[in-house]
């Protein structure tokens, strides 16, 4: 399988991701080469094998209902761009 | 010549003191973003921990609509962008919830029941709020909300218009107040309600093209908004167009439905099991644990009613539908002994009085006790209807206990038969001409023209005269 | 005496319970290094000198007052991808480059209590994904031993640092051999523990089912000391294990008599270069004349790890790494437009290109139509993957091998061709995929470049591992051996 200019741009409105012409070009081969690589993946018969998720098949375990945490916005927003009043701030978000 | 085909997603959430995946508080209406912690707002290396009682909650939940629990549930990511959604994936699960299909039972308005198929409940995760009016060109996000647990209940498209949508709605809002797994405020938008709608002529068997009616926070817009969306979507195939699947917005103020974001860049979520949490694995104990704890249901409850009270089941229907309602009846019912009379005081007085003030029986200034007081001074001939009604309305405006107020206002039943005869003279003598015309009548007439007599002996006795009393009175002095 | 810089960290333990050298005299010492070698190693993103001096003097009075644990006032530096309370925390990513982590990972919690003193944040590639710590924002990293070579990655900070001396400790982070390759080419010993043994609580994820923290020091003993602190189950991690911690120092002397050592057979294959066959035969014979038996065995599907790797890691890195929008932390584009402005600049311009390639090819396999053929896909060969380590480790108690192909190479020379870099991986990828744990250790030089073997062990047998390293390490210099002309 390889990857178009198109799909690439597709995957990567998908992923939030710009780039820029020059970008999508170059990323392209990149990618293309890549699965490739991958691709070697259907040389194995894999019919009936279960997938794994985590390679040690544990169970959750579950957190007892509990208030545990303190009001620390100040702290947190303190990495944040933008804030006022207490809200994060993005440009206008349209309905 | 149209069919509306209708499946309801209810949101759900639940009622856990803290959130699904972390130790925050789930408390409404907090100053933004003091109830965000680490993990709620994603920062880099946090990792969800799920809260047992969210499950225990969700649990409850298919076990009372007679569902297969999920055993085994795992959480996905469902992973989009949206500033409300701080990690850029939901955490909720789509191939194995913990809820499988299971089936509720409505009451329609013509009297027949129906059983509406549930698909699935999941548990998922909420999303922040935004808030688009208060900042030039901005939006800020408040992310209290984010990590609050939902529930939501994904119904099977057998719903075929709105007043089956509501009646499903208020069974399930019905069930998750009586187990208590959330307060089921839709105001504050602890339930919410996104409709699957779409049209087909009468008959056929293929599914029209449907839109998606979002966040719908009261039963009447929901009602409105499935109505108003039916129609527009008759419009358009009468105009020979065809309806778009998208999702759509109720405005309540222009009564329609706009689009909202078009699908047609179809979302693409790339769910996948996410690798931060491990399958959820309920053992027997857990499951039968949850089991023991169930309440007695609104239907097993209305069955009881019907039999222990000797109530018909339209009013014990009605009467059930909210837990606190149902409770406050059977109090009532209990203390006085009379079954009926107080379904008739609950449903005709005071549930048309909280329809009207929109209040909660909880809180209402007529306590039960009062309430089967006031049945007790009936059936012991001290109140007729009429008194107790006055009664009734004073204790509503805050004048005292029962007996006080029969005393105070002086509306102990007359029932010496010498005080009635009194009245009754006085009456027969005020009004000659109608005594003659009823003495001439037959005796069928004569039973309707009786009324006029009665009221009139009421009337003087300012309506403390026994009713039953009256009557024997009156038709033995006419007669004579 | 020597120089303190040239201790080992078990070593500087004995001098510090012996109170030959206070935790000020240490941490001074390795500062001074850093400052004048950090300049030609790049192993530092942030070095926390005053912190780290507030700390070793607050370790002298806690061991003048007797209120000490035996690590307090020992040096470590972290990797800067786990999260210091107050902080730079970058993951070597532009779109962190601002950002002061407001708590601490659980790990460096673990250091804390223990009286570590943090000397600052080791570089490393972008989120941890790369082979040679060429993708970080803040630069390459040059190995100690040959400063126009790569010190390979991710965690070739950490690596380098140890190496050069710059800390005798430092934590890392293993989700494809990123602990174990830079410790073949620094010349150190590195542990990747068995997943879910370290919790990965503030340690900003990469692929979060292959991801797991761990060491690199001079010896398996140094090891056995910090994972000893740094491992045991912490609740704020779903997948952290709730498995008793032992004292892996306890172990180390065990005699290895009776040990059977499993010899893939395709790890063995004429592929291998002579010369790194030849440095894995040297470290078997020393196994064997302490007493261990070999017994080849097969990974069936060994070859497929790293094409699965790449569907599943990328993946996870995808969903993962969603969180970094420019909402909440970190970069923010100028001036942006609308919300799709915001996010699609933010990333774009926060993101370098190997973390772009990865999201892209992450996001395109969970895509729709593709999620089956790639994901599913990957996850089904994961567990074969799994049961052939686990069917090899029912006939032998750990499996050996070399670490990576070849030594470090030469920076640039597999920049152009990122399936070449992956290539790099080979021998470590498939441990993360099964889960288990794995060591790489110092091997003989080939032409004057360090090379590792690898041990890899049953789910929690890390002692088992550090007992058979340290051993060799008992009886062989490789370890001991430094880069020379810094």
């Amino acid at each position: 399988m390889s990857l178009t200019s198109d799909e690439v741009k597709r995957v990567a409105k998908l992923a939030r991701l710009g780039l820029t012409e020059a970008e999508t070009t170059e990323i392209l081969t990149h990618l293309n080469s890549i699965i490739g690589l991958v691709d070697q993946m259907q040389q194995i018969d894999t019919d009936g094998v279960a997938p794994l998720a985590h390679p040690l098949e544990l169970r959750q375990t579950l957190r007892t209902d509990a208030v545990a945490e303190t009001n620390q916005r100040d702290k947190f927003q303190a990495n944040a761009p933008h804030v006022d009043a207490g809200l994060y701030l993005v440009p206008r978000v349209v309905e | 010549m149209y069919e509306a085909v209708i499946g309801l997603e209810v949101h759900v959430q639940l009622s856990t003191d803290s959130k699904i995946f972390s130790g925050s508080s789930t408390d409404f209406g907090g100053e933004p973003n003091t109830q965000a912690s680490l993990i709620d707002l994603g920062m880099p290396g946090v990792l969800p921990v799920p809260n047992a009682k969210a499950f225990e909650m969700a649990v409850k939940f298919g076990l009372a609509i007679d569902a297969e629990i999920g055993q085994q549930s795992i959480f996905d990511r469902k992973n989009y962008f949206y500033p409300d959604l701080p990690k850029g994936y939901q955490i909720s699960q789509f191939e194995k919830p913990i809820v499988g299909p299971g089936r509720v039972l409505i009451s329609l308005e013509d009297g027949t029941e129906k059983t509406i198929n549930v698909t699935r409940a999941h548990l998922e995760e909420d999303a922040g709020k935004s808030i688009h009016d208060a900042f030039d060109g901005m939006t800020g996000i408040d992310l209290n909300r984010a990590g609050t647990p939902l529930l939501e209940i994904v119904s099977e498209p057998e719903l075929r218009s709105a007043k089956e949508a509501i009646a499903y709605l208020k069974v399930i809002h019905s069930i998750i107040r009586y187990l208590d797994i959330s307060d089921g405020n839709m105001a504050e938008g602890s339930m919410r309600c996104d409709c699957n709608v779409s049209i087909r002529p009468r008959g056929s068997e293929t599914l029209g093209t449907r839109t998606e009616i979002k966040n719908l926070n009261s039963f009447r817009f929901v009602e409105k908004a499935i109505n108003t969306e039916i129609n527009r979507q008759i419009e358009i195939l009468e105009d020979g167009g065809r309806v778009i699947q998208e999702t759509r917005l109720y405005d309540p103020d222009k009564d329609e439905t706009r689009s909202m974001r078009s699908k047609e860049e179809a979302n693409d979520y790339r769910y996948f099991p996410d690798p931060d949490l491990l399958p959820v694995v309920l053992d027997d104990n857990f499951i039968s644990a949850c089991r023991d704890a169930l309440p007695e249901l609104p239907e097993a409850r209305k069955a009881r009613y019907i039999s222990e009270y000797g109530i018909t089941g339209y009013d014990a229907g009605v009467l059930v539908a909210n837990r606190d309602v149902a409770d406050y009846f059977a109090e009532v019912a209990n203390t006085s002994g009379e079954g009926k009379l107080a379904a008739n005081w609950v449903m005709g007085s005071i549930l048309a009085e909280l329809n009207q003030t929109g209040g909660s029986i909880t809180d209402f200034s007529v306590t039960a006790k009062q309430l089967s007081e006031l049945i007790g001074r009936i059936k012991d001939n001290t109140l007729n209807s009429k008194t107790a009604k006055t009664v009734f309305e004073a204790m509503l405006a805050g004048d005292g206990e029962v007996d006080a107020i029969i005393e105070f206002k002086g509306l102990v039943q007359f029932t010496d038969t010498g005080t009635i005869e009194a009245f009754v003279d006085e009456v027969i003598a005020g009004n000659p001409e109608q005594v003659t015309n009823y003495r001439a009548a037959s005796e069928d007439k004569q039973v309707k023209m009786l009324g006029f007599f009665v009221g009139q002996v009421m009337k003087r006795s300012q309506g403390r005269a026994n009713p039953q009393a009256v009557n024997q009175i009156l038709s033995a002095k006419l007669s004579g | 005496m020597s120089q303190i810089t040239d201790l080992s960290f078990s070593e500087l333990k004995k001098s510090i319970n012996d109170r030959v050298l206070s935790s000020v005299e240490i941490t001074s010492a390795f500062l001074d290094r850093i400052e004048s070698l950090n300049p030609r190693l790049n192993a530092f993103i942030t070095i926390t000198r005053d912190v780290a001096m507030q700390s070793a003097k607050d370790a002298d009075t806690a061991i003048n007052k007797g209120t000490a644990t035996p690590y307090t006032g020992l040096p470590i530096a972290h990797k800067d991808l786990f999260c210091v309370d107050g902080t730079l925390t970058t993951c070597g990513s532009k779109i962190l480059s601002n950002f002061i982590a407001p708590y601490d990972a659980h790990v460096v919690g673990q250091c804390k209590n223990v009286g570590l003193v943090s000397l600052g944040k080791l570089n490393m590639d972008e989120f941890a994904m790369g082979s040679s710590n060429e993708n970080s924002y803040y630069g390459p990293v040059y190995n100690p031993w040959d400063t126009t070579r790569v010190p390979g990655g991710s965690s070739g900070g950490s690596a380098a640092a140890v190496a050069a001396q710059l800390t005798p400790l430092a934590t890392a982070t293993d989700t494809g051999g990123s602990i174990r390759q830079p410790a073949a080419f620094t010349g150190t010993s590195g542990l990747k523990p068995t997943y879910g043994r370290v919790s990965r609580f503030g340690m900003i994820a990469y692929a979060s089912s292959l991801d797991q923290g761990g060491l690199i020091a001079h010896t398996a003993e140094d090891i056995a000391h910090g994972l000893g602190f740094i491992a045991g189950h912490d609740p704020r991690d779903s997948t952290s294990a709730d498995q008793v911690v032992p004292d892996y120092t306890q172990t180390l002397n065990e005699p290895l008599k009776g040990k059977v050592i499993g010899i893939p057979k395709q790890f063995f294959d004429d592929r291998l270069d002579s010369a790194m066959h030849q440095a894995m035969d040297d470290v078997l014979d020393v196994l064997k004349s302490l007493g261990a038996t070999t017994t080849e065995v097969s990974l069936d599907h060994v070859a497929e790890a790293i094409p699965a790797y790449y569907v599943i890691a990328p993946a996870e890195a995808s969903s993962n790494l969603s969180r970094f929008d420019g909402v909440r932390f970190g970069h923010r584009a100028d001036k942006p437009t609308d919300l799709i402005d915001l996010y699609e600049r933010s990333r774009g311009e926060g993101f370098g290109n190997e973390v772009k390639r990865r999201i892209l090819i992450g996001t395109y396999a969970l895509s729709e139509g593709y999620y089956d053929a790639y994901y599913k896909k990957a996850q089904q060969i994961r567990r074969l993957i799994r049961d052939d380590f686990n069917r090899a480790l029912g006939s032998c108690d750990l499996l050996f091998g070399p670490t990576t192909p070849s030594t470090a190479f030469v920076l640039g020379e597999k920049t152009a061709d990122p399936v070449a870099m992956y290539l790099e991986d080979i021998y470590t990828v498939a441990t993360n995929m099964a889960g288990l744990p794995g060591g790489s250790f110092q091997a003989p030089l080939i032409d004057g470049l360090p090379t590792g073997y690898q041990l890899t062990g049953r789910a929690f047998s890390e002692s088992m591992i550090l007992n058979a390293a340290h051993q060799v390490q008992m009886v062989t210099d490789w370890h001991k051996l430094r880069p020379e002309g810094l």
